[in-house]
C-alpha cells in the first residue's frame, strides 16, 4: 500500500465514521447572503456549462445572494485574470475557479487573499498551494489510471494484448496516469500484456491514424485505453468504419461517446463529474467564506450528505471517476 | 489642410471620449473610480500601451509589425531562461530586453535591406518567434522567479494604488512624446510617412530610421515582455495571444493614420485608455466576455470607418458650395481618397502636432 491509498483508506474510513455521526452538528451551516464568483477557464465550453450547474445547485443549498459564472472566452490564464480582478473590486467572498494556467494567477490570487476572499479551485489546481485555501479535484492520479485498467481488463476477460493511445508524448497528466497504469497492470493483472505507448497528439486524424498502426502491428490486440478525449473518440470511429473488434475504453466526453456507446463500439467508458466538481468546489468556497474551512491536512467538510476530508496541501478528491454505459449515457450526453 | 485639422479633431474628440467615459463610468458605478479597478485597469493595458508608441511611429512611417505579441513572449520566455540559468533577475531582464530589440533587428533588416513588406515579413515572424517560444519553453512554463520579482506585480508603488508597472508607461509616454512632437527625428518620421521618395530627397536617411523604428519596436516588446513576466509571475509560451491585434486597433482608433503620415502620442494614450476603461465598465455592469471581444471589434470598425465616413460628407459638402449647381453624385466616387492627407496638406500641418 503506498502512502496515498494508505490516506485516501484512511479518509474513507473517516468518512464512513463522520457520516455516522452526521447527527451531531459538527459543523455551523454557512452563512447565508454570501457572493460566490463562479469562474471558469472559458465560458464556451460545454463541460463547464455542467460544473456550473453543479456550483448553482450548491448556491441555492447555501441560500448565496450571488453566484455569478463570469469567465473569459479563451481558456488563459491571462484571460482569466481579469475576472478574478471583477471578483476582488466587487468583494465577493468566495471565488470558485477552474485555473486555466498553473502560475500565471498566483499575483492574482495573492491579492485576492489579502482582500479576504475565500479561493477554492475546482476542476483544476494552481501550483502554489498558498494561494488558494483548498482544491476539488477529480481523483488521484493513480486511481484515474488504475480504473482505466479495471475497465479494460473488465472487458477483456483479464488477458491478452493492450496498448494505450494518449495524447501529446509531453502531457504531464496523461504521462502520470500511464506511469499508475504500467504499475498496477502486472501488479493485478500478469495475463495482460501491455504491448506499447501511441501518441496521436489530441488530434484526430493522428489518433486515429496511431489507431491503424496499433492494428497493424498487433493484430491479436485485445483493448486500447486511450486516456484522452480526442483519442477515445478518434478510435471508437475508426473501429466502427474498419469493423474492428478491439475493445475500447479510457477518457471521453459522454456528448460524443453516445453514439458509439449505443452503437456497441464502446461498452464502458469514464471521466469525472463535472457537475459533482463544481457543486463540492462551491460548498467548499461557502464553507470557507462562512469561516468553516482552513487549509488543514485532515480538515473535513459536508457535501450533499458526503463528507469530504482535506488532504495535505488542500487537495479534496472527489472519488473514483464516473463512468458511463448504455444505461446512463443519454442521461449525461444531455449534459456534456 | 482640411484632412489634417479633421485629424486634429478627432485626437481631441478621442480626449473628450475618455473624459466622458471616466465620468459617466463614475457616476454610474460605485466600483468604477476605485483604487483597486484603476490598479488592474493600468496592469490590463500596460502591455498594449507599452507597444502602442512605437507601434504608432512604425505606423506613421507606413510599415507594422505583426510580430510584437510574440515578441514580447519571446522576450519573456528568454527572461525566464536567462533566470534559471544566471540566479541574476538583472541578467534576466538585460537578457529579455536584448532578444526583443534583436527580434526588431531581424524585422527591420528583412523590411530595410531585402525591401520586403514589413506585413508580409512580420507575418512570417510573428510565427517564427512563437515557435521559438516553444521550442525554448516546450510544455513546461518558468514560474520559479523569485518573489521580490514577482510581487511587483501584486504590490502597488508606495503610497498609492498604482502598480509598478505604470512607471515605465510614464516614462515611454513621455520620451516618445517628446521624440515624436518636439525633435527633427519626429519630423522625419511624419514626412518618411508622407513619402519615402520625397523623404529621401530631402536628405532623410529613410531606411535607417526605419530600421531603428523595428528595432525600437522589439526593444518596446521586450519592455512589455518583462512587465508581462511579472503580473503573471511566470513564462509561458501562449503568453499574450493576438495582443498585436489589440495595438494595432489602439493605435488606428487613437487616431494615428493607417496610410502613414498623421498621428499623435497623446491620441493614442487615450485610445488605450478607452479601451481598458471600457471593458472595465462593462465587466463591472455584468456584460460576459463574448460581449467584450464585440466591443474591441466595433471600436476598430469605428476607428477606421467614420474618419472615412466624416471626411467623405465633409468632401461632398465642400464640392457643393464651391459648385452650387454642380453635379454632386459625380464628385462622390473621389471623396474616399481625400481621407487620407495628402503630403501636401499634411505637411502643414506638422507644427500643429507638437504637443
Amino acid at each position: 500500500m503506498t502512502s496515498l491509498t494508505k490516506k485516501v483508506a484512511i479518509a474513507a474510513i473517516g468518512a464512513v465514521i463522520v457520516a455516522g455521526l452526521a447527527a451531531a452538528p459538527a459543523q455551523a451551516a454557512p452563512k447565508p447572503g454570501l457572493k460566490i464568483a463562479v469562474i471558469p477557464k472559458a465560458i464556451n465550453i460545454g463541460y463547464f456549462k455542467g460544473w456550473n450547474d453543479g456550483a448553482q445547485k450548491a448556491c441555492k443549498e447555501v441560500k448565496a445572494a450571488k453566484c455569478d459564472y463570469i469567465g473569459p472566452t479563451q481558456a488563459t490564464g491571462p484571460a482569466q485574470l481579469k475576472f478574478i480582478n471583477q471578483a476582488i473590486q466587487q468583494r465577493y467572498n468566495a471565488i470558485v475557479l477552474s485555473a486555466a494556467d498553473q502560475n500565471a494567477l498566483a499575483p492574482a490570487l495573492k491579492k485576492a487573499k489579502a482582500a479576504g476572499i475565500c479561493v477554492i479551485t475546482s476542476d483544476a489546481d494552481v501550483a502554489d498551494p498558498k494561494t488558494r485555501t483548498a482544491a476539488v479535484l477529480p481523483a488521484s492520479a493513480q486511481r484515474i489510471g488504475e480504473a482505466e485498467v479495471d475497465w479494460i481488463a473488465q472487458e477483456i476477460g483479464g488477458k491478452g494484448k493492450v496498448a494505450i493511445l494518449s495524447a501529446a508524448s509531453t502531457a504531464a497528466n496523461q504521462n502520470a496516469w500511464i506511469d499508475f497504469m504500467k504499475a498496477y497492470l502486472p501488479k493485478k493483472y500478469p495475463n495482460i500484456q501491455l504491448v506499447g505507448t501511441y501518441y496521436g497528439d489530441d488530434d484526430a486524424t493522428k489518433s486515429a491514424q496511431q489507431f491503424n498502426q496499433i492494428l497493424t502491428e498487433h493484430p491479436d490486440i485485445a483493448g486500447i485505453i486511450s486516456p484522452t478525449t480526442v483519442g477515445i473518440r478518434a478510435a471508437a470511429q475508426e473501429k466502427k468504419s474498419k469493423g474492428s473488434s478491439v475493445a475500447i475504453t479510457g477518457l471521453g466526453l459522454p456528448s460524443e461517446m453516445k453514439d458509439y456507446v449505443l452503437g456497441g463500439q464502446v461498452k464502458k467508458f469514464g471521466l469525472w463529474n463535472p457537475i459533482d466538481l463544481g457543486y463540492v468546489g462551491t460548498i467548499a468556497a461557502a464553507e470557507c467564506a462562512s469561516g468553516n474551512l482552513t487549509q488543514k491536512a485532515g480538515g473535513k467538510f459536508t457535501a450533499g450528505g458526503k463528507t469530504y476530508t482535506q488532504l495535505p496541501n488542500g487537495i479534496i478528491f472527489l472519488g473514483d471517476p464516473a463512468t458511463f454505459d448504455k444505461a446512463n449515457i443519454v442521461k449525461f450526453a444531455a449534459i456534456y | 489642410m482640411k484632412s489634417g485639422s479633421f485629424r486634429l479633431s478627432w485626437d481631441k474628440g478621442i480626449v473628450l471620449l475618455l473624459l466622458l467615459l471616466i465620468l459617466f463610468g463614475g457616476r454610474t458605478n460605485e466600483f468604477f473610480l476605485t483604487g483597486d479597478n484603476v490598479n488592474f485597469l493600468i496592469g490590463d493595458v500596460s502591455e498594449i500601451m507599452l507597444i502602442a508608441f512605437p507601434m504608432a511611429l512604425l505606423i506613421i512611417v507606413k510599415e507594422i509589425d505583426l510580430s510584437v505579441a510574440s515578441i514580447l513572449t519571446l522576450s519573456s520566455a528568454v527572461c525566464g531562461i536567462a533566470w534559471q540559468a544566471s540566479q541574476s533577475m538583472t541578467v534576466a531582464i538585460l537578457a529579455g530586453l536584448a532578444v526583443g530589440a534583436l527580434c526588431g533587428l531581424v524585422n527591420g533588416l528583412l523590411v530595410t535591406k531585402l525591401g520586403l513588406s514589413s506585413l508580409a515579413v512580420t507575418i512570417g515572424t510573428l510565427a517564427l518567434y512563437r515557435g521559438l517560444c516553444y521550442v525554448a519553453l516546450g510544455d513546461m512554463p518558468i514560474a520559479d522567479f523569485p518573489t521580490e520579482f514577482t510581487d511587483l506585480g501584486y504590490n502597488p508603488v508606495p503610497g498609492t494604488f498604482l502598480p509598478w508597472v505604470v512607471v515605465p508607461m510614464v516614462v515611454a509616454a513621455i520620451v516618445f512624446w517628446y521624440v515624436l512632437h518636439g525633435t527633427r527625428t519626429g519630423r522625419w518620421l511624419f514626412a518618411i510617412g508622407q513619402g519615402d521618395e520625397a523623404a529621401q530627397f530631402s536628405g532623410i536617411p529613410v531606411l535607417r530610421v526605419k530600421l531603428w523604428l523595428f528595432i525600437l519596436t522589439g526593444f518596446m516588446s521586450g519592455v512589455a515582455g518583462i512587465a508581462y513576466t511579472v503580473r503573471f509571475a511566470s513564462s509561458s509560451p501562449d503568453g499574450a495571444l493576438g495582443f498585436e491585434l489589440l495595438v494595432i486597433a489602439a493605435v488606428l482608433f487613437g487616431g494615428v493614420a493607417i496610410a502613414g503620415g498623421v498621428g499623435t502620442i497623446w491620441g493614442v494614450i487615450a485610445a488605450v485608455l478607452i479601451w481598458g476603461f471600457s471593458q472595465s465598465y462593462l465587466q463591472l455592469i455584468g456584460w460576459d466576455a463574448n460581449a467584450l471581444v464585440i466591443v474591441s471589434g466595433m471600436l476598430l470598425l469605428i476607428s477606421v470607418t467614420i474618419p472615412r465616413l466624416l471626411s467623405t460628407i465633409r468632401d461632398a459638402l465642400a464640392h457643393k458650395t464651391s459648385r452650387p449647381m454642380g453635379r454632386g453624385g459625380v464628385s462622390s466616387p473621389s471623396g474616399g481618397e481625400t481621407a487620407h492627407p495628402s503630403p501636401a496638406a499634411a505637411g502643414h500641418d506638422q507644427g500643429s502636432h507638437r504637443g
